[in-house]
This record gives C-alpha cells, structure tokens and sequence, in this order.
C-alpha cells in the first residue's frame, strides 16, 4: 500500500528580523494509511513548525525537500485544498473569531470540504443531526455552538471544539498539536476518546505530545523523536515510555 | 463695502431656493446661512469632510409627481413581501414629501401615538440650530414636510418605519425634510428608518433633520439604515433631548451615497439617562462616510456608549468624530466610545477625532480607536477548515460589522440590519474583488 503522507528532507525556516531562521533541518517521515504515529521532543525543536508547515502556513518557507500527500505534492496547495483532499490540523492555540458563529463557522467548512470533494452539501436538518451526535460524544453543550468560535471558550473547551470540527470534516490525517496540553484528567480522557472514535484504516493522525498518558488512551503504532529540526529516532510505543523515564537528554546529545 | 454673494459661501446649489421667504424662522436660517455659508475645511466640525460634492450641481426643488410603479419596485425591495419589516405601521416620503396613499392610515398606528405632517404646520421646534449648524440652516430655509410622532405618556408603541424615498427626475434635486419624534414620560418607540433612492438619471441631495424629544422614563430606539443611490449625497442631522431615566440607543448602518454624514446631537438632561450611539459603515469606491457625534453630559449618573465600526475597501474614506462633554454637574458620569475600522485597500482611510471634554472631576470616561486589516492568524484558521480565501475573507467582514450590529437590542431591527448587511456585503466584496 502506498505512502499516505511522505516527507523528505523537508527543510524551513521563518523570517527573523529580516534574517530566515532555518527551524526544520531535513526531516524524514512517512506515515501509512490507517495509522496512529507520535511526535515527542522538547520545546522548540520544530514540532508546531512542521504541523503549521503541513497545513500551508505563508509565513513559512520551504526551501528544500518534498512533501507528498496521498500522492500529490502536498506544498503546492493552498491550505483549503489541503482541508479538501483530507489534512486537518488541531491547533494547539485555536484561534478566537469574534462575531462568527460556532454553528455557522462548522456549516461553512463542512460544505466547502464536502463541496470540494464533490460529495452533497448537508442541509440545515442534516447539518444539525450530525453536529449533535458529535458534540454529545464530546459532551459539549449546544450553548458552544450558539457562540462566536472559542472567544469566552475554557482552554479545554477550545480543545474540544478543534476536535468537534475534526470529527465533521473526516479527514484522512490529523494533526493533533498538543491538543491534550491544558486539559485535566476527564477533558483528556473525552478528547481522547474523540480521536480513537475516528480510529479506522482510513484515518491516520499524527500526535504532537509531551505526555505518556494521550498516547496510553490511543495506543500509536510509531513514535518519532524530533530534535534540532529532525527526526532524530524512530521507534515503537516503548519509545514514549523510555522518554518518560530519562527525558531527551540522550536524543539530543545523538542530534549535535 | 464687501459684497458677499450667495456663490461665495457655498450656497450656489441652492442659491435660487433661498431668497424670499415669508415667515421669520425660514429667513432667519437663511440669513444665518448668508452669513455662514456652507462649511469649508476651515470649519473644524467640516475639516475631514469636504462639501464641494455639492458644488457640481444646482439642485431644484423636486417636483410632486413622481413614477407610482417606481416607487413600488423600490418598497419592495426594501421591505420584501412576508420580511420582518412587512406588518410594521410606516410612513412614507417621496422626494421629501410625506405620501398618504404609501403610508399606513392613521387608524392603523398605535393607540396613542399621533402623526401628523410637517407641511401641515411647520414646527421647527427648540432642538435644532440652524446658527451653530449651517446644514441645519439650510433644512430650516427649505424643509416643506416631515413627520410629526407625539407617543402619549406610558405608551409603548412598538415598531413603526420611517421610509424616505428619492425618485431622481432629469435635473439634480435636493429635499430637506423636517422630523420630529416626542416620546411622553414613560413612553417607548422603536423608529426603523430607512433611506433611499433609485439610480439615476440625477443625482439627488437628501437632508434631513430629526429632532427627538424622550421625557422621564421613556425609551426611544432609533436604527437607521441608510442605503442611498450611488451618487447621492446624504447628509443628517439628528438632535435628541433625553431626560431623567430616559434612555435614547441609536444605531445608523451606512452603506449608500457618495457623501454621506451621520450627525447626533444628543443632550443627557436628567440624572440616570443613558444614550448609545452606535453605528457601523461599509463603504467602497469613492464614497465617504462621515459618522460625527456630540454627546453631553448635562446631568449626573447618566451613561454614553459609542461603538462604530467601519470596513473599508477601494478608494473609500471614513470620518469619524466623536466628542463628549461632560459638564460640571455631571458627576458619576460613565462614557464609552471606541471607533474601529478595518482597512481592505492600502488606498482606502480614516480620519479619526476623539474629543473629551470634562469639567466634572468624578467621571467615567475611556475612548479608544483601531485601525487595521484582517487578521491572518484568523485568516489561515479558517482556510484550514477548507473555506477558500475569498468566503473566509467575507465571513472575517462580516463577523467584524456583525458584532456591532449586536449592539441594536430590538430583534426586527436587528434583522433588518443583517439582512441588508450581508446583501451589500456580498456585492462589495465581490466588485472589490472583481477590481483587484
């Protein structure tokens, strides 16, 4: 089976102060249909950059490698067309949009997607019935819904509403950047219980994460450590374990 | 000795209309404005808006008649058949002139509530002043009609609609029309009034003035949706008298017009009134929009709100000045005002003139002002969730206006708002985009 998602000695960097600041140093990563793969690494190594590179970010620059998505060139489109072909991104800080409409917001981007993948739009009944479903799995009250998108929204409210918006877009990867962060013990364990109700051969996510106990509720099938910019090792779910026990002192002395 | 000719004052347009006048008020105002002239950019409440628009024309006094068939495609697109404004009791001008036969009859408005018209005798009332406000001179000197609402003690009103038309002719007209709304102690009245005209062949000029008068406990709320032909030019000026526990909350949409200036003066006369004075504009190529306010403080524990934000793209310019005054015995006084405009185009502006003048030493006061384009993070937010650029941009405008337009608490009005709102949102958007 072919490769959902391939990266290959992608390389970025930022404008700083008018100087690019090279962050993603040649990462390497492929990430098979139907699979549940972790990123862990500290602060600053590049794992929100990679994300926000993935999801088509402008003020990144791409200055070398190759990222393939479902077999097209994943750089060459414009963040919409990422949404439509089935990438989606779960902020670690979502954004407040004052004045737009939770329901509004959810309607507009579930039949754009819907639009763009050639599928019927939902109507107002069957937009409805699905975004009820979906936020009583997410015990999240229609209240949220009523409201401008995350303004006046808890942290772990904001994080249930990226998740709400993941579950009504059914994309094939998401990228889940730090979305147990903030959360105490029962928004964890319902956020997490939201991602592996999506769990199928058809969806993969990519979990960015400091801590052991989301990936204890979604079992991945690989960890990668990054580093410095780069995936510095690979391994299975006993990775996350041993990161947890000695911390990244010894993957960063293998990145100098 | 200096002769000074109507010409060199600005008041060529209309130099013909303003000689020989019968009764004292009308010539006085002319006198006035002899003396005056129109304000030039000299005149500091004039500075950031120029009136020389009105220089291109010499504007006649519009005829009676006017195409009835006309007059129905424009009523209809303005309250559709089975909309929220449909069952409200209106009253209805035409090129300046109150028309029965488009109005709701007498018997059909509120118990309580009397109307009747300007023309059948003039009342210019205390409010307005034509010496401190020239185009308040020149509605004086030229008004000919006008509504005349008197709501009795306690009465609550309800909605009534307030449609001033302009049917263009060949030739440029102007019509000034005179309005008065008195609201009784304890009274309350919502006033939806809507402007505007059909597109061509001339250009017309509309000015109005509306005097409000809200006694001891009533409530007047006035939401005005200004939606004038292209090249007209619309320039008002409301005045309004708000006493003890009164409360006057006002919104005005800007949308249409070449040249267009929204003018409040509202006066807190008793202690623990409040005024809101609240509006937003979008505008587009050529058009300014020009939103000025003077709100004093005449009495103690009365509260101002002001919150106007304007979107702005092509060639657009805004105006706003907002001035609060707070006099001497006005302590406890809590004022609000805040003016943000959201800039499409780098060739689009805003002149921006807060005033505070405060003579009490227990107040209240903030202001503040913002200026910018869209936001990017909110931007790539959106595209994210697979909305293309262009519907993530209109949903970003229209979030912005959208939540000042939450400011109008009555709901039809409300409606009305977003209604019309997303309308001329969708066709500016769209030629703005066409054209960059």
């Amino acid at each position: 089976m072919t490769d959902l998602l391939k990266i290959s000695g992608l390389h970025a960097s930022i404008d700083a102060d008018g100087k690019p600041k090279e962050i993603l140093r040649g990462v390497d990563l492929v990430i098979p249909p139907g699979e549940v793969h972790a990123i862990m690494g500290p602060n600053g190594c590049g794992k929100s950059t990679l994300s926000y590179v993935l999801a088509g970010r402008e003020e990144y620059d791409v200055t070398s490698g190759s990222v393939t998505f479902m077999g097209r060139d994943l750089l060459d489109m414009e963040p919409e067309e990422r949404a439509a072909a089935g990438l989606f991104l779960a902020f670690q800080s979502p954004v407040e949009l004052p004045g737009v409409n939770n329901a509004n917001f959810l309607r507009t981007a579930v039949n754009a997607v819907r639009r763009a993948r050639g599928e019927a739009e939902l109507d107002a009944v069957g937009f409805l019935k699905a975004v009820r479903a979906a936020t009583k799995n997410l015990s999240m009250s229609d209240d949220m819904l009523k409201r401008s998108v995350n303004v006046g929204f808890s942290g772990g409210e904001k994080k249930r509403n990226e998740v709400l918006q993941m579950t009504m877009l059914q994309p094939t990867l998401a990228i889940l950047d730090e979305t147990d962060s903030g959360l105490d013990v029962d928004a964890l364990r319902i956020v997490a219980e939201g991602v592996k109700n999506l769990r199928s051969p058809k969806f993969s996510a990519l979990v960015i994460t400091h801590h052991q106990r989301l990936l204890d509720y979604l079992g991945p099938d690989r960890i990668h450590v990054m580093a410095r910019g780069r995936i510095v090792r690979s391994g299975g779910p006993e990775l996350a374990k041993q990161i947890d026990a000695e911390g990244y002192a010894s993957f960063l002395a293998e990145a100098a | 000795m200096n002769a000074i000719t109507p010409s060199d004052r600005g008041l060529a347009p209309f130099e013909a209309r303003l000689s020989s006048f019968q009764d004292a008020t009308r010539k006085a105002a002319a006198g006035d404005l002899a003396l005056t002239g129109l304000p030039g950019p000299r005149v500091e409440a004039w500075h950031y808006t120029s009136l020389r628009a009105l220089n291109s024309y010499i504007f006649n006094e519009p005829d009676t008649c006017f195409n009835e068939s006309a007059v129905q495609v424009i009523l209809r697109s303005l309250i559709p058949q089975s909309g929220c404004l449909e069952p409200l009791p209106r009253l209805v001008l035409v090129n300046g002139r109150v028309v029965p036969a488009l109005s709701s009859p007498a018997a059909s408005l509120p118990e309580g509530v009397t109307f009747s018209a300007f023309s059948g005798s003039p009342d210019f009332g205390m409010q307005a002043s034509p010496q401190r406000d020239p185009l308040v001179a020149l509605n004086t000197a030229l008004a000919v009609d006008g509504i005349k609402l008197v709501v009795e003690p306690r009465v609550k009103a309800g909605r009534i609609l307030l449609i001033s038309l302009a049917m263009s002719s060949s030739g440029a007209i102007s019509f000034h029309p005179r309005h008065s709304v008195t609201l009784g102690e304890g009274a309350s009245l919502t006033l939806i009034e809507i402007a505007a005209g059909s597109e061509g062949p001339g250009a017309y000029f509309h000015n109005p003035v509306l005097s409000c008068s809200v006694a001891e406990g009533a409530h007047l709320e006035h939401i005005k949706l200004q939606r004038e032909a292209a090249d007209a030019i619309h320039l008002a000026t409301v005045y309004a008298d708000i006493a003890s526990h009164a409360t006057y909350e006002s919104f005005t949409l800007g949308l249409g017009a070449v040249l267009a200036r929204h003018e409040v003066h509202a006066t807190l006369r008793g202690s623990h009134a409040g005024v809101h004075v609240n509006g937003a504009q979008l505008l587009g190529s050529g058009q300014v929009g020009d939103i000025t306010s003077v709100i004093t403080h005449g009495a103690p524990d009365c509260i101002s709100r002001q919150t106007v934000r304007n979107v702005l793209t092509d060639r657009a310019r805004a105006v706003f000045q907002g001035k609060v005054l707070v006099e001497r015995v006005a302590q406890k006084t809590d004022g609000y005002q805040m003016n943000q405009a959201l800039l499409l185009s780098p060739t689009a502006g805003i002149d921006a003139k807060p005033e505070l003048e405060i003579y009490a030493d227990d107040v209240k006061c903030s202001h503040g002002a913002t200026v910018g384009a869209l936001d990017e993070e909110q931007l790539f937010y959106l595209r994210s969730r697979g909305i293309p650029d262009a519907g993530a941009r209109q949903m970003l405008v229209e979030a912005f206006l959208t939540e000042a337009a939450d400011l109008v608490q009555d709901e039809v009005a409300h409606a009305a708002l977003g209604t019309a709102l997303t309308e001329a949102l969708v066709s500016r958007i769209a030629a703005w985009e066409n054209a960059s």
